[in-house]
């Protein structure tokens, strides 16, 4: 079938031509639009994922020109896996805004929350255009589309707040970028490519490769939120509504790194920048430890939940320091991170969503005055205990077989102390998330209840699917282990027109 | 010294003026001005480089890069101008932190 063929293209134009499309009609409109295309961009990004299964990686050239002188996008397994994950929560965030920003209530429908739809389908396009793309400057303009609507989405509140914490945003985004941009130049100017495979079979070990390679990974990783750099993350995502703070949590901190492990995997050859691996690995832990201490000792849920994200964003660096060692260490914590990623995805979501519902049923998110949670918003209860066996990985979650996963490659590998960090930082997300559900199911005393009725219910059982999902996502390690045994798409990758 | 390295040295230290203004000032202004200076900075060090081959033409490529790249800075900085200037209405502050500690507004 010939559409079949167009499919890396249709992953971005898509949800592009409804983001414009949703522009121009009103909210409500809008708000069908996405829906519509949230559904059809998910069936895309399977169909997508069946391809790279079925056939083996995918490489397209857009409008048919291809590297050097124009941009291939590039579906493998690993990139499918990421294109999958952005479908299944892009949709239960589109499912769930419509019943959030419900313009029908009296007190809500805020001069930007019409504007939600066009820049969260903007994003979607931008999302999937990063977790596709196969060219180190492309990957920068995308950097900038999906910098660009988190922050337009964060400021869509009202306050100064959301305001402040979205110029921090985008002042660290803009550095970021521009950082990457000045990697790119050095790396061009010392290899004279563009396009990652050819970059691949022509790299060298001169100075400004080196030097350019290091900066793209330093700023990706000001993206990405790993300590220290995370400084920007908990205030932006702490303060943007609901459904935004899903998808930044979840997704967008997932597209940076998803762009370093492509340039450290496949495009520089094993032991390229050594030391560096074992720095990101090292920082992964801190990651793993300062996030979880932080998480600990909030005292709102959002920023709770934020800072668990730089916590669980740690886990995604152990493969680094492990990559360069034989066997199958690298196949197994590929696995591993890329089962982390999915769990953590959907299961952030679901925490997300639920934070934001619990802020506006009950009007703060002050974890002490929650307590009660669990006999007055059950539901609301329940998906936080769901996530939180992911993230403290008890079986079947997928936290757990990330971790068995990381684990056993770094037994394999030999360094053991990866493996301790990952049992620790289990740990630490156990004592962060028990501390939330003891005040949950405390006695609630006289604080006041939730206001407001339950509906629209999809508001709570959205959430709650998608920890769910998170929690019983051991079994899908079968269907991932398939996409990540499709290879890799910079060695012999199927070439489609 | 060649063009291409000249060009390459205004870039970079371009770039470092825009780093310290976007890490230092606290005017939100100013930090709008100091990532224009690092976007410069960048564009700078690729036109060098697109010299540095020493054929008839110059590479295109990078200028294609420089062109996207400005685009993008008029987009971003667009934003960053309408941000502030919401956030100046709601406050009347000019820099992200108030003046005096406290003032809880949070």
């Amino acid at each position: 079938m010939s559409l079949a063929l167009h499919l890396p293209a249709l992953l971005v134009v898509v949800p592009l031509a409804a983001a414009a499309v949703a522009f121009v009609v009103g909210p409500r409109a809008a708000s069908w639009i996405a829906l519509v295309t949230g559904a059809l961009t998910a069936a895309l990004a399977a169909a997508m994922a069946w391809l790279a299964v079925t056939t083996g990686p995918v490489s397209y050239a857009i409008g048919g020109w291809g590297a050097p002188l124009g941009i291939n996008l590039i579906a493998d397994g690993t990139a499918a896996v990421f294109l999958v994950l952005v479908g299944v929560v892009g949709l239960a965030v589109t499912v769930f805004a419509t019943g959030y920003f419900r313009p029908a209530t009296a007190d809500d429908p805020g001069p930007g929350h019409g504007m939600f739809w066009t820049l969260w389908l903007f994003m979607w396009a931008s999302l999937n255009a990063l977790f596709l793309t196969g060219d180190v400057f492309n990957v920068y303009v995308c950097l900038e589309l999906v910098g660009l609507s988190a922050v337009a989405l964060v400021t869509i509140s009202e306050g100064a707040e959301p305001l402040r914490a979205g110029m921090r945003y985008m002042f660290a985004s803009i550095f970021g970028a521009m950082t990457y941009l000045l990697g790119v130049a050095l790396l061009y100017g010392a290899a004279g490519r563009l396009d990652m495979r050819q970059l691949a079979e022509s790299l060298d070990h001169s100075v400004a490769a080196q030097t350019g390679l290091a900066l793209m990974i330093a700023a990706l990783l000001l993206k990405t939120a790993l300590v220290p750099l995370h400084f920007w993350l908990p205030s932006a995502h702490a303060a943007a509504p609901a459904p935004v703070s899903a998808v930044l949590s979840a997704l967008v901190v997932k597209g940076s790194f998803f762009v370093v492990l492509r340039l450290l995997l496949d495009v520089m050859p094993p032991g390229y920048l050594g030391d560096a691996r074992v720095l990101l690995g090292v920082l992964g832990g801190a990651a793993i430890v300062w996030g979880s201490l932080q998480a600990l000792f909030q005292q709102r849920l959002k920023l709770m939940v934020a800072y668990s994200t730089v916590a669980q964003v740690g886990y995604l660096f152990i493969i680094f320091p492990l990559a360069a060692a034989g066997g199958t260490v690298l196949p197994t914590a590929l696995l591993g991170t890329l089962v982390h990623a999915t769990s953590h995805g959907l299961a952030k979501a679901a925490m997300f969503l639920a934070a934001g519902m619990a802020l506006k049923r009950y009007g703060h998110d002050r974890i002490a005055d929650l307590a009660g949670a669990a006999r007055r918003t059950p539901v609301l209860a329940a998906t936080f205990a769901l996530a939180g066996v992911t993230m403290m990985g008890l079986p079947p979650s997928g936290g757990f077989a990330a971790k068995w996963l990381l684990v056993g490659a770094s037994l394999e590998a030999g360094q053991w102390w990866w493996a301790l960090v990952v049992v620790v930082g289990g740990l630490l997300a156990a004592a962060y998330m028990f501390r939330v559900l003891a005040h949950f199911i405390a006695d609630p005393g006289d604080r006041p209840g939730p206001v407001g009725n339950l509906k629209p219910l999809r508001t709570e059982w959205v959430p709650l699917g998608l920890a769910a999902c998170a929690s019983l996502l051991l079994f899908a390690v079968p269907l991932l282990t398939r996409l990540v045994e499709s290879g890799t798409a910079m060695v012999g990758a199927g070439v489609i027109p | 010294m060649s063009p291409a390295i000249i060009y390459s040295i205004a870039g970079a230290a371009l770039f470092a003026v825009g780093a310290y203004g976007l890490l230092v000032r606290q005017h939100l202004l100013h930090k709008v001005i100091a990532s224009n200076f690092l976007g410069s900075g960048v564009f700078l060090v690729l036109i060098g480089l697109g010299r540095r081959s020493d054929g008839p033409s110059s590479d295109p490529v990078p200028q294609a890069m420089v062109l996207t790249g400005i685009v993008v800075t008029v987009a971003l900085t667009a934003l960053a101008l309408a941000l502030i200037k919401r956030y100046y209405s709601a406050t009347g502050l000019t820099t992200m932190e108030p003046p005096e500690p406290e003032e809880g507004a949070r």
